[in-house]
């Protein structure tokens, strides 16, 4: 079972790879920030399958629910900064 | 014989080829569509389907374990953010004037 994991995470990784394209030659800011929350919530099941591949998946889930809350609130202070030129105003 | 492990296997192979497919269409039509709005389109609906497919095949795959509790809540959660993360961003491309693609114009 444990190859089905592997297949599983490599394929996940090709598509990370796919996304980068956009994430480097994004034309612009806004490319760029969605190309980063795209990769961000395909690492969140990454690490779930890795810590599958690992036979240790309790500590992985934690990390990977950590990183999608993290990449969430990325992705909503990315937009703020996009959209008022400012996070927080003094 | 026909064990209880070869369809929980089964399942979850199923699940993980059915996520798989979503997120390769999702990073195809990252790619390829013409403006921002299209883009995010394509990743933010598939994406998380494909991301809810593989974790719901986790779960049966790990049967019932406080394990399988925190990936239904990681799955409910990205069910909810990301949906929100897509929403607000693109809010802002469109508050700060970013111009939907029309047909006949250049990708941008």
């Amino acid at each position: 079972m444990i190859e089905v994991f592997l297949v599983t995470g490599m394929l996940i990784a090709t598509t990370i790879l796919i996304c980068l394209y956009r994430a480097v030659f994004g034309p612009g800011a806004f490319n760029r920030v969605a190309a980063a929350s795209v990769i961000g919530t395909k690492t969140v099941v990454l690490v779930v399958i890795v810590g599958y591949i690992f036979e240790r998946p309790g500590a992985f889930v934690d990390i990977a629910l950590l990183y999608a809350i993290l990449n969430f609130l990325g992705t909503l202070i990315f937009a703020k900064y996009l959209e008022r030129g400012e996070v927080c105003s003094a | 014989m026909f064990s209880l492990d070869l369809i929980v296997n089964g399942v979850t192979v199923a699940l993980f080829v059915i996520g798989l497919f979503f997120m390769f269409s999702g990073a195809i039509g990252f790619l390829r569509f013409p403006d921002f709005y299209t883009r995010l389109h394509a990743t933010g609906k598939c994406d998380t389907l494909g991301e809810i497919l593989i974790i719901v095949g986790l779960i049966i795959y790990d049967g019932l374990s406080p394990l399988s509790a925190k990936l239904l809540f990681l799955s409910f959660f990205m069910l909810l953010a990301n949906p929100a993360g897509t929403h607000a961003m693109m809010r802002a491309a469109y508050v700060t004037g970013v111009r939907p693609w029309k047909r006949g114009e250049a990708r941008q």
